[in-house]
């Protein structure tokens, strides 16, 4: 149905490039445990893509593939037309990948500025004799990221709680503030763990706006992993099902919720 | 009412990233700077040089090492002694050997020598974590005593297995030897001390530095962010043993001038600067500071009170130094563990609202 390089336009009249990230034939096996079974799908630039299915479907061992976390035993993982050899997380930071987490893993002892800024660190080059002194290289490159991340906080809404810890924030605006992390780090792919997950509707309905203005300003690129239905079927373009660590369906909300295989999955089936 | 930052704007992100942000504290600052290094000179005597400020200033740079390897980057460290041998050592070995050579050379070149021996014993911490670490830490520390002991190139086959200084100067002023002077070895120390802040601050509140607290608040977080957990923790073990080898190495050749390996650098070396960083406050240049003023006051001022004062035997204030400090360890520890640090600064967010708190 869709070609390599040749994207397509979304219901609301989105572009969508060629493909980002594609994963072929992926198994990862922990031990005599199956958690992914041969799963092949692809992300698109510019699109919002979901991973969704029931509770220990595989899907953050998926994402964990994705960032590196985890080395799949079988298949290959291209990304930006290359296919990538086994990576460590921080080479998979470095090629423009960042992600949240499902539980937040904010750096709990530095300010929201400081975490923020942690996202800029890839790019940030200057020798260490040029920090010592904060001179030269040291100097600008601080006030050229620290731009990037003001405009990132100043996106996000975050600006009143810049110099505050994280360990004194909120649940909802530390993943808040997660996100801004990611972001800082101007990824072209994004991948967010259940960002929704523990939110009351209100920020619910705040994350799922940042994620469509990200999407929408900056074009990133977005795979997420969520399980609200709702918030699934209208924030993503496509949607890949997974169950027991197999794909059971992928193609856009509309399909994917007329799909038999899914809905036996989510409402379960009589076995006999 | 006067401490506030009220109509203190910042219009650059320079100013707005600057080591104090607020008028009065930079004030405070120079004016700290300016008298340490401008009226101390004039109206120090030996007996303050030697009880108080020697000790102080060198405690401090330890104590500033010690806090970017544990304090900043969450690796515990027990083989700060053996570090501090390291330098003294190195420092040693470069005073006798290149003798025409300025003291401030050697005593930099000691700290980047123990800088590689502390990415050496650095290299476990990239396998293992907390207690473990710190287990191999001291082994490192009772290593690096046994070798200074056992191998006497190191002591330049000296009859009594000591070190001990020789006259060595510095733009032509005498730094070491018996025949130094109290006001040219405060000097040489405060230099180092004022350098190794400037250094570590500016360190710690950019990229390394983060880099550094993103290892120590929560390492995978920190490795998907890009970070190299390599290239991390064994910085900071290497900017953390530059630190503590400068320390060692004045130690030796500016405090002591004569050293035994294992009773100048030995375990309790090691607590003792752990101590300081502890109660000082973790992750806080200003603690470093603060805990080891405390440390080396506190002797000094339990003997005015204790000996002078109420005429107690010395025996039982010696006992009673240990048993105020293991208690503060403990209060510390309980109460507010990020230390001295963490007081001062919720005075200072006192101060600031004072006289009208809402």
């Amino acid at each position: 149905m869709l070609d390599a390089t040749e994207g397509y336009t979304t219901a609301d009249g989105r572009k969508i490039g060629g493909v980002v990230m594609e994963m072929k034939n992926i198994t990862l096996r922990f031990g005599g445990v199956v958690a992914i079974k041969d799963i092949s799908f692809d992300i698109r630039e510019g699109e919002i893509r979901a991973i969704i299915g029931p509770n220990g479907a595989g899907k953050s061992s998926m994402l964990n593939v994705i960032s590196g976390f985890y080395i799949p035993q079988e298949g290959e993982v291209w990304f930006r037309g290359e296919k990538r050899p086994p990576v460590k997380p921080y080479e998979v930071a470095r090629q423009g990948i960042a992600r949240t987490f499902q539980n937040i893993a904010l750096f709990e002892g530095m300010t929201v500025l400081d975490n923020v800024m942690t996202g800029r660190l890839t790019q940030m080059k200057a020798p260490i004799w040029a920090q010592a002194f904060w001179k030269g290289q040291a100097e600008r490159e601080e006030v050229e990221n620290r731009e990037i991340a003001e405009k990132v906080i100043d996106f996000l809404e975050i600006q009143h709680i810049r110099k505050t810890p994280v360990s004194r924030l909120p649940y909802g605006l530390k993943k808040r503030v997660e996100l801004a992390r990611a972001l800082a780090a101007e990824p072209k792919l994004l991948l967010l763990d259940e960002p929704m997950a523990g939110m009351n509707v209100e920020e619910k309905e705040d994350m799922s706006r940042f994620i469509l203005d990200v999407n929408d300003e900056f074009g990133t690129t977005i795979a997420l992993i969520e399980h609200d239905m709702g918030v699934v079927m209208d924030l993503s373009d496509r949607v890949v099902v997974m169950d027991y660590g197999k794909k059971i369906g992928d193609g856009t909300p509309d399909e994917v919720r007329n799909n038999q295989e899914v809905i036996d999955a989510y409402l379960g089936v009589a076995h006999d | 009412m006067f401490y506030r930052e009220a109509g203190d704007f910042k219009l650059s992100y320079q100013s707005d990233s600057q080591t104090f942000p607020i008028r009065i504290d930079r004030a405070g600052y120079y004016l700290a700077l300016i008298v340490a290094f401008a009226v101390v000179p004039f109206i120090i005597n030996d007996y303050w040089a030697n009880a108080i400020l020697l000790p102080f200033l060198i405690y401090a740079i330890a104590a500033i090492g010690l806090n970017i390897l544990t304090g900043y980057c969450g690796q515990v460290s027990l083989g700060t002694g053996g570090f501090m041998a390291v330098g003294a050592y190195a420092c040693y070995k470069l005073m006798t050997s290149f003798p025409e050579v300025s003291m401030f050379i050697h005593v930099i070149l000691a700290g980047g020598i123990t800088a590689a021996v502390g990415v050496l014993f650095g290299l476990p911490s990239l396998r293992i974590k907390g207690f473990y670490l710190a287990v191999a830490t001291l082994a490192a520390q009772f290593f690096l005593v046994w070798l200074f002991n056992r191998v006497p190139w190191f002591y330049n086959y000296s009859a009594s297995g000591q070190i001990n200084a020789p006259e060595r100067d510095t733009f032509g002023i005498l730094i070491t030897g018996p025949n130094a002077t109290a006001w040219a070895t405060y000097l040489f120390c405060l230099i180092f001390l004022v350098g190794c802040a400037v250094v570590a601050r500016n360190l710690t509140r950019g990229k390394l530095g983060r880099s550094w607290m993103a290892i120590r608040d929560m390492d995978i977080a920190a490795e998907i962010i890009g970070v190299n957990p390599l290239t991390a923790k064994l910085s900071a073990f290497a900017v953390s043993s530059f630190f503590v080898g400068i320390s060692g190495a004045l130690f030796f050749s500016v405090y002591l001038g004569a050293v035994e390996v294992g009773e100048a650098f030995g375990i309790q070396k090691s607590f003792l600067v752990l101590f300081m960083v502890i109660i000082g406050g973790l992750g806080s240049i200003f603690g470093s500071f603060a805990g080891a003023a405390f440390l080396v006051l506190l002797p000094v001022v339990l003997k005015l009170v204790g000996v002078d004062l109420m005429g107690w035997p010395t025996d039982i204030v010696a006992h009673f130094q240990l048993v105020i400090v293991g208690l503060l360890i403990i209060v510390f520890l309980v109460l507010e563990p990020h230390g001295i640090a963490q007081l001062w600064r919720v005075t200072k967010q006192k101060l600031r609202l004072w006289p009208f708190p809402h």
